[in-house]
Formats: structure tokens, C-alpha cells, sequence
């Protein structure tokens, strides 16, 4: 009942990342004095190696992880390896960092040209040294064979690396066992960390050139349909370095109803911008609040036509109306903003017939198209220059800010021009995550589940910004995988369906996005807050509950390459987590210790992952104080074991920040909250101890930026409920809930 | 036209009086270290000193500084014992907050030499990291201030 959700991601990654491969693939030799077997890194007769790195460096030291996995196929010296996050280029192939792919995605395409690689220098320095290459072995960037070695430099500068790799003989190397790697899982220093202790470092904000100009938009009353009616600038024109204020016209329909306002400073142009007098006719969703769009959702949550079936298995209908006993109840959660520490930005202009955006983005693949609409040229006329990310967290996956630039350069001829978003702005315009509701339902037997059905309607980003990615459902109609992975559990639970609803009136109101962790970022909020809940409805306990479903039988039994083991490594996740926050022990009074498990992402390349919350609630204000979260990963293979633990941390804490600091509401069609003064992320007084765990794995490495938001959410909510025997099921989980569940 | 000093060198900028230190710095003088985030002095990653103290160059205005001496992280040299802390903390991911941390946490110091947790978490407080490294960073100040890498 999977292949449906099986379409989602892997399948698009196939059809998109094709033509890439084919590019990638028929690459030449490198340049003259460097050998490069592939697109993807070139060694120079120095023997230094530089490899081409697609993916953003948004936090994650996404390049110092993918040149360790080039390194240590290549059997390079790693002080000669050094990297680059190349620009735009249809050569690529697929150029987007989210999701928690890279790793997973970049171990298979960079091992495999850097064994080519190997191999090849391995053959012509065996002949360089006069012997049979099955004899000789590659290590630290040299070829050795009897007592005899010769350096890869010296190799490329006199070796004969005429050999040529079609892409079914790359398909065909295997990795390293485990046992003889050198680099990966070892610790090693990220690259890209002095240049950000120094202020060295260039983000997106930074990237300047000669006689650039800068603007500021001025954001429409809606995201979509507004129309400029006109425009004021007398009071505008009192400010020094104002240039002009112009109406954007966007025929990709990506940034509808903009106003630029163009000066010599920055500061004007946000002076200028504030003292504009601009009026619109709004669009649709001028008037809709959070409480229209949960009702929205609830509405369509009750009309069982609407929304794709993501699982649907023969005899949920019947298992319910046959059950002693069901469970059904309702889990909310309110808008959140992306909030990345840099606001939106970017700079545009024309050179030599070439658009250039300079800019910080996740998904130069998805964009792309949206500028040569916009421009009205073609892809190929258009580069996007990478620069560092101040936070990504999926906010960058939307490159609409790119566009609004390059409609800012193109209005004034193309001269370079930098369009910075105010924070206020960037909120404005970010593409939060969409509301949610979720009904989850269980019938239960025999003190377990013995059917299931989970009903969640939100926003879709992926409709909007991607429709082509939307797979369809059991009953044919499509559906955002991104906005219900998660749902699509690893229990065992007999007859289970799945339905994912798009809210469309959260669509029509605002872009929705992807936020960090997407939809497991809320359907895992119900999956394991309704375990516990059902845990307690069967009189179970809620650790127990879960290990008996999670028995890796028929679809959970896991396949290769990447869920070899299904549940059964879930399972073990949830033992170690278990004795290792000592599940069971006495606690104080109003003190409890919640526990979640989830699969991360989505079930194409799982990452096991465990929490427990330990927190202390004050039963007079419901206040919540999350003392430890202790958390159990099963990743597979550990690229950087110091970097795998950053991620998990930073994402753990994000986790706490959105179930209990964050989250907005819409009003009047926008979001309330727009700067620090109201939205009110995580600080350093409110971090508790974390305690990180990875299983040893020698399995495929799979993602980590994301998995362990998923999982905070519900062991804190479990964790309040043992704690005092309130249950919330809203989220954030604010003290006046929790004060009013603990009266109810 | 304000005349300060910046990182031990008199620097003259044309700057409106009212335009905040923090697009002077970045845009008029070049030093694009010290980083915008929300414009209300809430987030902390423009911080730089004006005579030793941690100030929000954000919301404050180039002609407040007339006279004065202004440290930015590109003034910290790349050697200062927090920058190495910093990096042997690993502490920044995406890294755009650091600047501001680290002037912090340099002021912290300088008041502070030994801080304890709370007067990390204190003065700390106002730097918010999106990416939320906040156990790096208080292990790094750790660091810096020679109490070891308990975390």
C-alpha cells in the first residue's frame, strides 16, 4: 500500500536527475593539467582535488561531508582536498538542498565517480611504475606497488588516464565495506567554520559589485491577485538617495503586486519605501484569519470525497464498525514562521547577455523556470551565483525573493540592483508553515490497534510551488507528500488508511512552505501523541504499545537500499531510548518524561529516531520547563560524527522551539506576528541538557537536518501529560492550555 | 559626516547622522561582518563594541559614535580566544549570528572573565541563533574562559 508515497520523492529524483546524470556522466576529461573522470571533481598534477559541491552550505557543512566521501573512495590525502558550491548549471542535473537529501542523495553520485577515479589512477600509476595494477593499492593520494609509489599529482601530470566511464559502469562500483574506510565516521574540522568566526564568510546579504544600487519592495495587502491601483512618492522624494518607486510586472505570476523602490543606500530605500504611498486592490484572502483556516480544514476534513489517499488498505471500514472499542481525536497546530536569521535578499543584473542573481538558495532547479518566465529569456541566459545561506531551514527552497530581484534589475535595464527584504518584510512574505488539523482514529482489541485512520488537511507548499511533484493517491486524486509524510507510519496496525487534504484556502491566502521537517513536523504532533493516547485508552504502557506494532511485519519489514531492517530498527531505537532516559523510574511531583519515535522523513530512506522529554510543570500557570531531551538515532552510516551531532542538536532545539516558544495565527490575511518583539524563538536561558545518541550502523546514510524536529514536539506533550494528566493537542503548547487541560 | 574610530583606525563617513552604524559599517565602509537580522536591536547579530561595551549597531545611529571607538569581528583579529574556541567548539552552522555571539560573549569576558551558566545565559540571551548551536556556544565561552568543554 506504499507505492503511492513510493512516487514521491525517489521517483521524481529518478525522472528530474536524469538528464543531470546523462550530463554528468559524458563529461570530459578536465581541463589541460587536471584529470577529472566526472563532472564532479578534478585533480590537478599537484595532486589537489576539488570537488564541485551542488548543494547549499546553509549550516549543515554540507561541503566538507561531500568532499570526505569523494576523499575517502579516491583514497586521496584530505590536506589536499578541498571543495567549491559550484553556480548554477544545467550540467548538475538536479540542484536543490532540502529535505534532508544531500548526504543521502550526494554518498552514491560522488563515491562512485571518486572509486572511478581511484581506479583509473590506480591502472596508470601502475603502469608509471611498471607493474600490474591488481598489485598496487591507492592510499593518502599516492599509488603504491612493491616498494615503490608515485603521487596522484605526479600521475596526472604523466599517466596515461585515457579511461572512460559510462554511467552503467559507474552504476556498478560499490562503496567501501565499512571495515577499511578512513575518513567517514571519524571527526574532522568543518571547512567552512573559520570564515564564520571571522566575519569572512559571504552570504547572500554580502555579494556586492560596482554601481549597485539597492531597493526595497513594498509588499501587496495579498500574496496573490493584489493590483497596484497607484502610486504616491511625494513624500518619498524627501528622502536623500531615493531613486524612483516602480510596479513590478511578473508574468511568472511568482511575485504578483510588488512595488520596488529603488535608492543609492539601503537606508533610503527603506526610508523612501516607508514614506510611499502606494494602494492595491487585494486579492483573495484579504480577510482570513487562523480560525478560518482550521475551519476550513475542518470542513473538509468531514467531506470524505476530498483529498488524496496516501494508504489505503482493504477493510478499515469494517474493522471499525466491528471494534469493542475506538479512539478518535483532533490535533491542531498554528502557523510558524521560518524566521532564518538573515532576511531574504538578493541581487540581480544583466552581463554580457547573462542574468546573474546573487543569492543564497536551496532549489536553483525549481527557480530557474520562474526567472525565464519572468525575464522572459532563456534558462540558459540565467545563472544563479551561490552564496552562503544565513539559515535556510526550507525558507530558501522558495526562491520567490530571486525573482522579485530579477524583475527589479530587468524594470531599471538590467543595471545591478539589491533587493533587501525588512524583517518585517521577510515574515511578511515568507512562506510559513500552513496550519493543520488532524483527526487520527484507532480501533482497538486485545490492548493494540487493530485499525487506523488518519485524516490531515493543510496547506500544501508542494501544490504551490511544485505541483509536478505531487504523486496521486489510491483513489487518483494527488497529493502533497510533503504535507503527510509521517502519517504513513512504520506500525503495524492492521487495516490503515492515510488521507492527505490540501487546505485550499490557506493556498489561495499564502504561499505555503516548507519549514523545517514539513509534514512530519505535524503529523508526527498526532501519530505520537494519539500512541500515547491510545496507549492509555488500551491500558497499556505507552513504550510497550509501540514496540508490539513496531514488529517490522509485511510492508514494515524494510527493504534494501536504504530501510534494510524496517521497524525492527525503529524498535531498537526505542529499547536503547527507553533505558537510556530510564523510562520507568520515579520522578518528582509534577515532573514527567514523555517519549516519541518517528521514522524522520519519509519511508524511502528512514532515520530512526527516539526522544524523551523529561519536563517540570507548574500546575498554578501551566508554565512548561523542558529539563532533557535524550535522544536515539539510527541513521545508518555517520559521514562526520561530530557534524551528525550538530544537526541532531540544532534540530532537536528546533523541535522545542516550535512546541513551546514559536507559532503565529493570520489576520486579515497576514501573518501577526512579524518581528522578534512578538515571535518568540528559542534562547539560550530555555535550552535544556541534550543528550545525543547514534546507533553503530554500517547501512546507507540517510538524512539528519531534519528527523529530530519531528520527535520533540510529542515526547513534550507526552511528557506533560505524565507529568500532571494534562493532555494538549495544540501546538505550540502555550501554559494556558496546559493550565486549562489540567482542570478539564 | 561622522569621524570615529573603527578597529584602531580613524575612519570618516558620509552617512546620514540618523542612518543606523550597522549599514555604514556594511554598506559605506565595507566590513560586511557584522550581520542585519531584525532591525529592532532584538536578535543581536549586528552587536559590535562602542568603547568595550556590546551595542546593537542596528538602532544605533552612526553620529552616536562620533568620537568613540568601534570594534567590529573583523577588529577581533581571527585569533581572539573565542574565535579559536569558537572553531574548536564547532560551534556556528549556518553562521550568521556568529559575529554578533562572539562580540557578546567578548564583552562578557571582558566584565566577566569566569562566567557562570546563568551569567552565560544572561548575557546571552539576546542573541538569538536560528540555527540553535546554543550548546556549542556556551561550551565555547567555556572555552575561551579556560573552564574546560563541559558542555
Amino acid at each position: 500500500m506504499n507505492a503511492p508515497t513510493d512516487l514521491s520523492r525517489r521517483g521524481f529524483l529518478v525522472t528530474v536527475g536524469a538528464a543531470g546524470a546523462t550530463f554528468a556522466l559524458s563529461a570530459p576529461a578536465g581541463a589541460a593539467g587536471s584529470y577529472a573522470p566526472t563532472i564532479w571533481y578534478t585533480i590537478d598534477t599537484s595532486g589537489n582535488v576539488v570537488v564541485h559541491v551542488i548543494r547549499a552550505e546553509m549550516g549543515q557543512h554540507v561541503g566538507t561531508a561531500i568532499a570526505r566521501i569523494v576523499a575517502e573512495e579516491l583514497e586521496a590525502d584530505w590536506s589536499k582536498v578541498s571543495f567549491v558550491h559550484v553556480d548554477s548549471d544545467p550540467k548538475w542535473g538536479l540542484m536543490v538542498t532540502g529535505g534532508s537529501w544531500s548526504v543521502w542523495q550526494s554518498y552514491p553520485l560522488y563515491s562512485q565517480a571518486a572509486a572511478a577515479g581511484r581506479i583509473t589512477l590506480v591502472e596508470a600509476g601502475a603502469r608509471l611504475l611498471g607493474g600490474p595494477p591488481a598489485q598496487a593499492t591507492a592510499r593518502d593520494g599516492r599509488v603504491t606497488l612493491g616498494g615503490k609509489s608515485i603521487g596522484y599529482g605526479e600521475i596526472v601530470a604523466r599517466g596515461d588516464l585515457s579511461r572512460r566511464w559510462s554511467p552503467e559502469d559507474l552504476a556498478k562500483l560499490q562503496p567501501k565495506p565499512a571495515t577499511t574506510r578512513r575518513l567517514l565516521g571519524r571527526p574532522a574540522p568543518q571547512r567552512d567554520i573559520p570564515g564564520k568566526v571571522d566575519g569572512s564568510a559571504v552570504y547572500g546579504l554580502d555579494a556586492k559589485v560596482p554601481g549597485m544600487i539597492y531597493a526595497r519592495p513594498r509588499l501587496p495587502p495579498t500574496r496573490y491577485g493584489a493590483k497596484v491601483v497607484s502610486i504616491d512618492d511625494r513624500e518619498a522624494r524627501k528622502v536623500p538617495g531615493f531613486i524612483r518607486a516602480l510596479a513590478m510586472d511578473d508574468p511568472s505570476g511568482t511575485v504578483p503586486g510588488l512595488v520596488m523602490v529603488y535608492a543609492e543606500t539601503f537606508v533610503a530605500a527603506d526610508r523612501a519605501a516607508e514614506a510611499l504611498k502606494v494602494t492595491w486592490t487585494p486579492g483573495p484572502g484579504a480577510g482570513v484569519s487562523e480560525a478560518d483556516l482550521q475551519a476550513r480544514a475542518r470542513a473538509l476534513i468531514a467531506d470524505r470525497s476530498k483529498g488524496g489517499l496516501v494508504v489505503e488498505d482493504p477493510g478499515v471500514d469494517a474493522a471499525f464498525s466491528a471494534a469493542r472499542k475506538t479512539v478518535e481525536r483532533t490535533y491542531t497546530t498554528s502557523t510558524a514562521l521560518h524566521f532564518q536569521m538573515e532576511p531574504v535578499n538578493a541581487l540581480a543584473f544583466e552581463k554580457d547577455g547573462v542574468f546573474e542573481i546573487h543569492t543564497g538558495n536551496q532549489w536553483q532547479s525549481l527557480v530557474l523556470p520562474w526567472l525565464a518566465q519572468a525575464l522572459g529569456r532563456k534558462e540558459e541566459t540565467i545563472v544563479l551565483r551561490t552564496h552562503l545561506l544565513g539559515g535556510g531551514f526550507g525558507r530558501r527552497l522558495n526562491g520567490d525573493y530571486a525573482v522579485a530581484a530579477a524583475l527589479a534589475s530587468k524594470a531599471i535595464g538590467g543595471k545591478p540592483v539589491k533587493v533587501v527584504w525588512t524583517r518585517a518584510d521577510d515574515s511578511r512574505f515568507d512562506s510559513p508553515r500552513s496550519p493543520s488539523v488532524q483527526v487520527v482514529k484507532a480501533a482497538l482489541d486485545g490492548g493494540r490497534i487493530v485499525a487506523m485512520q488518519h485524516d490531515c488537511c493543510a496547506g500544501w507548499p508542494t501544490q504551490a510551488m511544485a505541483p509536478f511533484f505531487m504523486p496521486k493517491g489510491a483513489n487518483d486524486a494527488p497529493f502533497d507528500p510533503f504535507a503527510i509524510n509521517g502519517a504513513n507510519h512504520w506500525y503495524s496496525v492492521g487495516a490503515h488508511r492515510v488521507r492527505a487534504i490540501g487546505n485550499d484556502l490557506a493556498n489561495e491566502t499564502f504561499r505555503p512552505g516548507w519549514l523545517r521537517s514539513v509534514g512530519p513536523g505535524f503529523t508526527n504532533w498526532a501519530v505520537e501523541s494519539f500512541m500515547d493516547e491510545a496507549a492509555a485508552e488500551a491500558g497499556a504502557d505507552p513504550v510497550a504499545f509501540r514496540l508490539a506494532m513496531l514488529d517490522a511485519s509485511g510492508r514494515n519489514a524494510g527493504s534494501a537500499p536504504n530501510a534494510v531492517g524496517g521497524a525492527r530498527r525503529q524498535a531498537a531505537v526505542l529499547k536503547r531510548l527507553a533505558t537510556k532516559a530510564g523510562w520507568g523510574q520515579a520522578l518528582p511531583r509534577n515532573t514527567g518524561l514523555g517519549i516519541a519515535t518517528t521514522f524522520g522523513q519519509e519511508r524511502d530512506m528512514p532515520t530512526w529516531t527516539g526522544c524523551a522529554a523529561r519536563v517540570r510543570v507548574d500546575p498554578a500557570t501551566g508554565a512548561v520547563k523542558v529539563e532533557k531531551l535524550t535522544l536515539v538515532i539510527d541513521c545508518g552510516t555517520v559521514v562526520n560524527p561530530d557534524g551528525a551531532l550538530a544537526q541532531v542538536e540544532g534540530a532537536a532545539l528546533w523541535g522545542l522551539s516550535l512546541a513551546l516558544h514559536e507559532g503565529t495565527a493570520f489576520e486579515n490575511g497576514q501573518v501577526k506576528d512579524v518581528n522578534l518583539d512578538t515571535y518568540t524563538p528559542l534562547r539560550m536561558g530555555d535550552v535544556p541538557d541534550v543528550e545525543v545518541e547514534f546507533i553503530p550502523s554500517a547501512e546507507a546514510p540517510v538524512g539528519l537536518g531534519e528527523p529530530a524536529t519531528t520527535v520533540v514536539g510529542p515526547a513534550i506533550g507526552n511528557a506533560i501529560y505524565r507529568a500532571v494528566g494534562a493532555r494538549v493537542r495544540d501546538l505550540p503548547i502555550r501554559p494556558a492550555a496546559v493550565k486549562a487541560a489540567i482542570k478539564a | 559626516m561622522t569621524t570615529f574610530r573603527l578597529n584602531g583606525r580613524e575612519v570618516t563617513a558620509k552617512a546620514p547622522d540618523d542612518a543606523p552604524l550597522l549599514w555604514t559599517l556594511r554598506d559605506e565602509i565595507g566590513l560586511t561582518g557584522t550581520k542585519f537580522g531584525c532591525g529592532i536591536g532584538q536578535c543581536g547579530a549586528c552587536t559590535v563594541h562602542v568603547n568595550g561595551e556590546a551595542v546593537r549597531a542596528c538602532i544605533t545611529p552612526t553620529s552616536a559614535v562620533a568620537g568613540q571607538a568601534v570594534t567590529t569581528i573583523e577588529g577581533l583579529g581571527g585569533s581572539h580566544p573565542l574565535q579559536k574556541a569558537w572553531i574548536e567548539a564547532q560551534a556556528p552552522q549556518c553562521g550568521y549570528c556568529q559575529s554578533g555571539q562572539i562580540m557578546q560573549a567578548a564583552a562578557l569576558l571582558k566584565s566577566k572573565p569566569q562566567p557562570s551558566d546563568a551569567d552565560i545565559d544572561a548575557a546571552m540571551t539576546g542573541n538569538l541563533c536560528r540555527c540553535m548551536a546554543y550548546l556549542r556556544i556556551r561550551r565555547a565561552i567555556k572555552l575561551a574562559a579556560g573552564q574546560g568543554a563541559k558542555a
